[in-house]
């Protein structure tokens, strides 16, 4: 194998799996390492940077880092990175005088449609620069889904309130109960750019016998949602059944619990452990008391003279054809039917773009998609933007964050007359941590505790109050455990070959059997020689350029633990932990400059 | 030196052999040695040897003297028997174990101001005796404790740190072991693991008197250019003999070696090496041969390494005392003191 590249920014990026999975690149080791040191504001600050909702999301990101993270690797389970978000937003202190401030405004003007997390993160990236950012939604105030269709006992009022206000308060326009019907219109208005952040606003229907009859009592998941959330649902039958797997389910199905639904199941095409729905918030379903039945397909809705009384499924089972795609086919067993009062439909969402007309240069796919660039976010219109659910379908809060971020760069590039493809490198420090012979400016020693559990309000007391937040976040003491628990995987180790003696000190001490000196070969053979297995390829080999003896030090990145014993077992310092930290570049960075960096 | 304990994780692929113990479960504390010492290579290629052994740890015996190589025992096989002696008295301890309780593994690790200066003699009764232990003298040329000054077995023309020439003639460990009459004798390199963890397997799984001399690089004292006991000059004058591989409880491993090339060594209990030749004309089983090879490349500079000599039939300090085979712990107070009456009829015997 060549010798690796480490000046290129992906690679030390890639070993820190956490925020190389994160849509956003959250630089989550170094939040973490703050709030081990109570500087809690700080660690907040990392965050608002970089995802904008910390608090926010702390509570209700769908956590694309926890599957990626190290520690999973290691032992059973990962570092609660999401629940130490809510830490850094529950105990900071006020924060307002960090943020920016609004600024001269510079005569451009961008509109933003929606005004959900997408739209959001565009105007707090474009305000700061002087944009006149005009926010405009159908709901008289800020936040979108995150307030229409997340329950208050995950997500209270307070801290929508206070992030979409912190964000706003940078001399943002925000137009509430302002719905755009005319995309022909609003282009009219002449606008500099335009970004539409509308979300995947359509529930899917469910158009079986007995929709139209029972209607009464038939509910679209996120509309539903949303009108509980306005108060203007606040009851439920007794008995409810709630169609569909993913994370609108859930939230259904416990928000019934708490309007008066006694007997609240979750009905599912599919199996168990392929429904959508995120693991934990199963979970959550389960321990109110909420059984899921699974490989059960809708057939009819059962009423009696237009008063649903039931659903009818047909048991199916899961069969894989030759290419390993799962079909769903009937068991051959009975038609079960379950008696119910109200129905809740939450079997998908949808986009829906029935305001764009279709002269105004936006061109649709097959799917009645917009023509969206993944990039740049720019659409067949050059000064029309797309970000969030409206640009790709539905998915979660982080990557519409990451999409505003990409978008409000594009709009930024375009307005100063620069080309949007040319996307800046981002800004990358890697700096050595080495304090002494063997004493490091981060905790270097592992921590073996099991994963701390979030403290939950009790059942009971949850069950009565739908506006109760059932998680109640970490305490300080627990805060301090997980922190703990984070292996600082963005403390690099970084190898010269020029300085190493090949006295084997560093495979010696190595916990995980990370290194070995071996002969160089190609990748896949290198890969069968180490002193211990490395059967995953997404996780680099870091080679070494050939040393004294000829052989070359390869260390799997796969397991390692960051403990630095390596480098403090090295007599020659051809080891060093060195802390990479890592900044995506967004609207407004300059050219790659020496900058703050936290610790 | 370091502050942190070494973590209790491991790589998720860990092996476990026989016994259902992973290499881990060989390892001691963490070492306090010096960042890079050649010892702390010793200390692995111990552990990874008794792993593959599968070696129960209790049935291990660690006794050391003093000196940087004495307290690496602290470093291995933490759930052994072991015992710190006094300065250069490692093999008398480690004799009078021996005669105690012959079930045990005795592993007897020293240095070369231990076994060379102070402990000379010591090291020499206990190889010329056969005790059945595994001697090994992590060697480095130096005093590293009291910083530096040349120690028995550095070579005469070598430089110390500060540039001063030895003028004394050296000791060699191996050559002395030949000639004590020692049954296993072998010469390795911290820096050489594939060479060093097989032989110690070997030695172990030899009954009689083992030997290895380790060449263990010191970093802070002696891996400099002049001295003849550093990673580069050792590494350029490495003449080894042979390679081997222990073939013991396992199956043998079906190797591809050209013929002619390899020669299986049975010891005592059945239990096979497969030696690699690397030098074609060299005999492991003729101990005048060993001593004559080795003083001959000792002249030209180069250092032999490798098993120098075997005797798979060897026998053992217990054959020559004809001692009981039971231990004396687990020996009824009846039988190890008969009494007054077997007393008298002794004494009579011998009127």
């Amino acid at each position: 194998m060549k010798p690796t590249d480490i000046a290129a920014p992906d690679y030390f990026h890639k070993v820190v799996d956490c925020q190389w999975a994160c849509p956003a690149h959250t630089p989550v080791p170094e939040y973490i390492r703050l709030i081990a040191q109570g500087r809690y504001s700080d660690a907040y600050m990392i965050n608002w940077k970089s995802n904008v909702f910390p608090g926010i999301l702390g509570r209700t990101c769908d956590r694309p880092c926890e599957p990626a993270c190290r520690r999973g690797r290691v032992e059973e389970t990962p570092v609660a990175i999401c629940r130490l978000k809510r830490v850094a937003a529950d105990f900071k202190d006020d924060i307002k005088q960090r943020l920016p401030r609004p600024a001269p405004k510079n005569g451009k003007r961008v509109a933003l449609v929606g005004g959900g997390p997408a739209s959001l993160t565009v105007a707090r990236d474009l305000a700061p620069l002087g944009y006149h950012c005009t926010v405009f939604d159908a709901d008289p105030e800020a936040g979108g889904m995150m307030r229409t269709q997340i329950p208050k006992f995950r997500l209270p009022n307070s801290v929508i309130d206070e992030e979409t206000g912190y964000i706003l308060a940078l001399g943002i326009e925000f137009r509430g109960g302002h719905r755009i019907d005319s995309m022909q219109a609003l282009l009219g208005e002449n606008y500099d750019a335009i970004f539409v952040g509308s979300g995947a606003p359509r529930g899917r229907e469910l158009d079986i016998p007995g929709r139209k009859e029972a209607a009464a009592n038939i509910h679209i998941g996120i509309e539903w949602l949303a009108s509980v959330s306005f108060g203007h649902t606040d009851k439920v039958g007794k008995r409810v059944i709630v169609l569909g797997g993913g994370n609108t389910a859930m939230d259904c199905c416990r928000t019934a619990r708490r309007l008066g639904g006694e007997d609240v199941k979750v009905v599912v095409r599919s199996g168990f452990e392929e429904m959508k729905a995120s693991p934990w918030e199963k979970e959550d379903a389960l321990h109110e008391d909420i059984p899921i039945l699974n490989f059960l397909v809708p057939v009819a809705f059962i009423h009696d003279n237009g008063k649903l009384t039931g659903i009818t499924f047909q048991k199916v089972k899961a069969e894989y054809d030759a290419k390993g795609r799962r079909n769903l086919v009937p068991s051959g067993e009975p038609d079960q039917t379950f008696e119910c009062d109200d129905v809740l439909v939450a079997v998908g969402q949808e986009n829906a773009f029935p305001w764009i007309e279709q002269d105004c240069g936006i061109e649709f796919d097959k799917w009645h998609m917009p023509k969206v660039d993944p990039k740049t976010f720019v659409s067949t219109n050059p000064k029309v933007f797309f970000g969030g659910d409206a640009a790709f379908g539905p998915k979660n809060i982080i990557w519409a964050v990451a999409h505003g971020h990409d978008a409000a760069l594009s709009i930024h590039k375009m307005l100063s007359g620069e080309a949007i493809e040319d996307r800046p490198l981002p800004e990358v420090h890697v700096s050595s941590q080495k304090m002494g012979i063997h004493e490091w400016s981060y905790d270097n020693d592992i921590s073996i505790d099991k994963r701390f559990k979030v403290p939950h309000r009790d059942k009971v007391v949850a069950l009565k109050d739908i506006r109760a937040e059932v998680e109640l976040g970490y305490d300080v003491k627990l805060a301090l455990g997980e922190a703990h628990r984070c292996l600082n995987c963005d403390v690099q180790t970084v190898f010269s070959t020029s300085l190493c003696i090949e006295c084997d000190a560093c495979a010696d001490i190595c916990p995980m059997d990370c290194i070995t000196f071996t002969d160089n070969g190609e990748e896949s053979d290198l890969r069968q020689r180490l002193k211990a297995p490395a059967p995953h390829p997404d996780q680099d080999l870091y080679v070494s350029s050939d040393l004294k003896t000829g052989r070359v030090m390869v260390k799997d990145e796969d397991v390692c633990l960051h403990c630095g014993l390596c480098a403090e077992r090295c007599p020659t310092g051809a080891w060093d932990m060195q802390k990479y930290f890592i900044e995506m570049t967004h609207a407004g960075s300059a050219c790659p400059t020496k900058s703050r960096s936290a610790a | 030196m370091t502050y942190i304990a070494k973590p209790k994780f491991h790589h998720p692929g860990l092996k476990q052999n026989e016994l259902g113990y992973t290499r881990r479960d060989y390892e001691g504390k963490i070492s306090t040695l010096c960042a890079g010492c050649g010892h702390d290579s010793i200390t692995a290629s111990i552990i990874e040897a008794c792993y593959e052994l599968s070696i129960g740890p209790h049935r291990v015996a660690k006794i050391s003297g003093i000196g940087c190589s004495s307290k690496t025992p602290d470093y291995f096989l933490g759930n052994s028997h072991g015992f710190n002696s006094v300065h250069g008295r490692m093999p008398s301890v480690l004799t009078g174990a021996n005669l105690a309780n012959r079930d045990l593994i005795y592993l007897g690790v020293s240095g070369d101001g231990d076994s060379a200066s102070i402990g000379f003699g010591q090291f020499a009764h206990s190889i010329r005796r056969g005790v059945n232990m595994t001697y090994i003298v992590e060697n480095n040329g130096v005093y590293g404790l009291t910083k530096g000054q040349f120690s028995a077995t550095a070579d005469r023309g070598s430089k110390s740190k500060k540039g001063v020439t030895n003028t004394d003639n050296a000791i060699d460990l191996v050559a002395i072991a030949l000639q004590l009459g020692a049954t296993f004798v072998a010469r390795s390199f911290s820096g050489d693991k594939s060479q060093l963890v097989p032989l110690i397997a070997a030695a172990i799984r030899h009954k009689g008197a083992s030997f290895i001399d380790v060449i263990s690089p010191c970093i802070a004292f002696n891996n400099h250019a002049g001295s003849t006991k550093s990673f580069d000059y050792v590494r350029e004058h490495n003449d080894a003999v042979n390679r081997l591989d222990v073939l013991v409880g396992r199956d043998p491993i079906a190797v591809d070696y050209a013929p002619g090339t390899v020669q299986l060594v049975e010891q005592h209990d059945g239990n096979k090496i497969a030696l690699r030749k690397i030098d074609a004309d060299y005999d492991p089983h003729d101990r005048l041969g060993a001593m004559t090879f080795l003083q001959k490349h000792a002249a030209k500079g180069q250092i032999v390494t490798g098993l120098l000599y075997v005797d798979p039939d060897a026998d053992d300090l217990h054959e020559h005392l004809n001692t009981v085979e039971t231990p004396l712990n687990s020996l009824e107070a009846d039988t190890l003191c008969p009494g007054s009456a077997v007393l008298d009829k002794i004494n009579a015997s011998l009127r």
